[in-house]
């Protein structure tokens, strides 16, 4: 059977009774079979769950509009970050010190996606600890872009994206510390949300930087972004973070910024180039834009390369292979320098200048930031500096893979949500696109955007092979 | 500010601090690479910061409290323990931490 491409589609073909969640279950799974070995993107399947899952809703005759509203996700295969809990099925967080760890309960989002109707199929490779912009950090191996497989599919949620270029699962889940969730989704063809910082509960996620950590969805369309987002967010009474809020978008007339920091030297020219398009297609639909200056956020990645070792060298202090995984002797090399870092950022004699520093930077980016958005309702940049490169390219030189997130710690930092999209593919057939900020719980301002392009560069949903 | 060089004490003491026993190849490898990034991160001590009060999370919360009940859903002992092969009667069996005095 041929897979459908979006949360729509798959409905629909239910609807019509072309196929069955059990054959779409088969198809994925034949697919997961056939390539997986190739690319890397599943560290384990939950075929048992899957099916059990599928067999419940293989009655067609069930499928109908109204049976949708009440489980908007029915029949939707879903493949989870291996760094979210899921009850019963071993959750490594791309690290050898939990390899074989199953753990006792199911993180929020879990539970909320699948209380929605969708098809758990497994967890995805990512970075050892989400720790990585190429996946290349996971003690598993690194995964490959299904777009070409010489070049990296973006990290740390490596898997996440991957396995929707690879059309392994129709959606994916990941996190976004700083770009995590949009560089996966931007090398791989992919929509994604990072939400504000407090729209979506954390609870069973394995911490990294917990004043930076976001959880939100990968998929094909902003629509199948935004029907996720709607399932996973709000409080729990897990996560003291997150609030229930209106989600109101404050104009009717949207006006969006072009920060002049984000398009300097380092960009390469089909990375600004799409931008530009992407503006121009934007100008026509009468979306207004305006030059913004945002001076402070060329630090923003010096002040998350202080702020995030220091809250990881305190959230990896839990791993002492006590009370589950191995000892600290299996963590990998990236998630020692990272440890190593923060320990010394917080250590006596060094507090002040660096952690201390690094947070009063902070201060100044986040109100340089809100002060724009009194003028402007998103922000438009790239995602990264480049299109995809290859694997190899910075594995050994930690440094310049930390500055592929450039552009991406500005939101992780104001705790503002980001939406990345698709826009098109490079000379050598690699995809490109860019991010849209917005101010906090602005995300309905942001899908809004990237419906409008999407319509109107008629936009549709690929897949690699 | 003080920005002193990174010394190969210094990693050793960090590693020390953070609980990793480090090969020396593995300080060896460190050293620089630690040294870089840190020096990198260094230009933040350009930046003026005079009267900018910290941001340490950008919830806007403050103690965000609840009742102390246990829950149904709450995860047992059994489940507790489910991470580890190493109990003990229903307890998690560590290490002795402590060695009998020699000088008794």
């Amino acid at each position: 059977m041929k897979i459908p491409l979006t949360i729509k589609e798959t409905q629909d073909g239910l609807i019509k009774k072309e196929f069955s969640a059990v054959q779409l279950v088969d198809a994925y799974l034949e697919r997961i079979k056939k390539y997986n070995e190739e690319y890397n993107i599943f560290l384990t399947t939950s075929d048992e769950i899957a099916y059990s899952k599928a067999k419940k809703f293989n009655d067609l005759d069930q499928y109908t509009e109204e049976f949708f509203k009440e489980n908007p996700l029915a029949g939707v295969v879903v493949g989870y970050k291996d760094i979210f809990l899921t009850k019963g099925i071993r959750t490594t967080a791309g690290s050898k010190v939990l390899e074989s760890y199953i753990p006792p309960y199911s993180a929020t989002s879990v539970s909320r996606i699948e209380n929605a109707g969708a098809i758990p199929i497994g967890k995805l490779n990512c970075d050892a600890w989400a720790h990585g912009s190429s996946g290349e950090n996971s003690d598993f191996g690194p995964t490959k872009n299904p777009w070409n497989k010489e070049y990296v599919p973006g990290g740390s949620s490596s898997g996440s994206g991957a396995a929707l270029a690879a059309n392994m699962s129709l959606i994916t889940t990941g996190t976004d510390t700083c770009g995590s969730i949009r560089l996966p989704a931007n090398y791989c063809f992919s929509v994604a949300i990072k939400p504000t910082y407090g729209a979506v509960s954390r609870y069973g996620v394995i911490a990294m930087a917990s004043s930076l950590d976001t959880v939100g969805p990968i998929g094909r369309t902003v629509e199948d972004v935004e029907t996720v987002f709607n399932v996973i967010k709000g409080e729990d009474g897990y996560d003291g973070t997150v609030v229930n809020s209106k989600f109101e978008i404050r104009n009717s007339k949207l006006r969006v910024g072009i920060p002049k920091e984000f398009f300097t030297e380092g960009i390469d020219p089909e990375v600004e180039k799409t931008i530009t398009l992407g503006i121009e297609v934007l100008k026509k639909e009468g979306i207004e834009f305006k030059e913004v200056a945002l001076p402070s956020t060329k630090y923003a990645i010096d002040v998350y390369y202080v702020i995030q070792p220091a809250e990881v060298s305190s959230n990896l202090g839990r791993f002492d292979g006590i009370r589950y995984g191995n000892g600290r002797d299996s963590f990998g090399d990236e998630a020692k320098r990272r440890i190593m870092l923060g320990t010394y950022v917080l250590s006596a004699g060094y507090y002040d200048a660096y952690y201390l520093k690094a947070m009063k930077v902070r201060s100044k980016i986040i109100s340089e930031v809100d002060k724009v958005f009194d003028e402007v309702d998103a922000l438009i940049a790239p995602v990264a500096p480049t299109p995809p490169f290859k694997l190899g390219d910075k594995v050994s030189d930690p440094l310049t893979m930390y500055l592929t997130d450039v552009y991406a710690a500005t939101a992780n930092l104001c705790g503002i949500p980001s939406l990345a999209l698709p826009s098109g593919f490079s000379k050598q057939g690699l995809p490109l696109g860019f991010q849209l900020m917005g101010s906090r719980f602005s995300e309905p301002a942001l899908f809004e955007l990237g419906k409008l392009y999407h319509k109107a560069i008629d936009y549709v949903p690929k897949v690699a092979f | 500010m003080d920005m002193a060089k990174l010394s190969k004490a210094d990693v050793t003491h960090v590693a020390r601090l953070a609980k990793l026993d480090l090969t020396d190849t593995e300080i060896n490898k460190f050293l620089p690479q630690l040294s870089q990034i840190l020096e990198h991160v260094g230009e933040l001590g350009k930046v003026d910061t005079t009267d900018l009060t910290p941001t340490s999370q950008t919830a806007g919360l403050t103690n965000v409290l609840r009742e102390d009940e246990v829950k149904p859903s709450s995860i047992d002992q059994n489940g507790a323990l489910s991470g580890t092969n190493k109990t003990h009667n229903g307890y998690f069996k560590v290490d002795a931490i402590l060695t009998e005095r020699s000088d008794k």
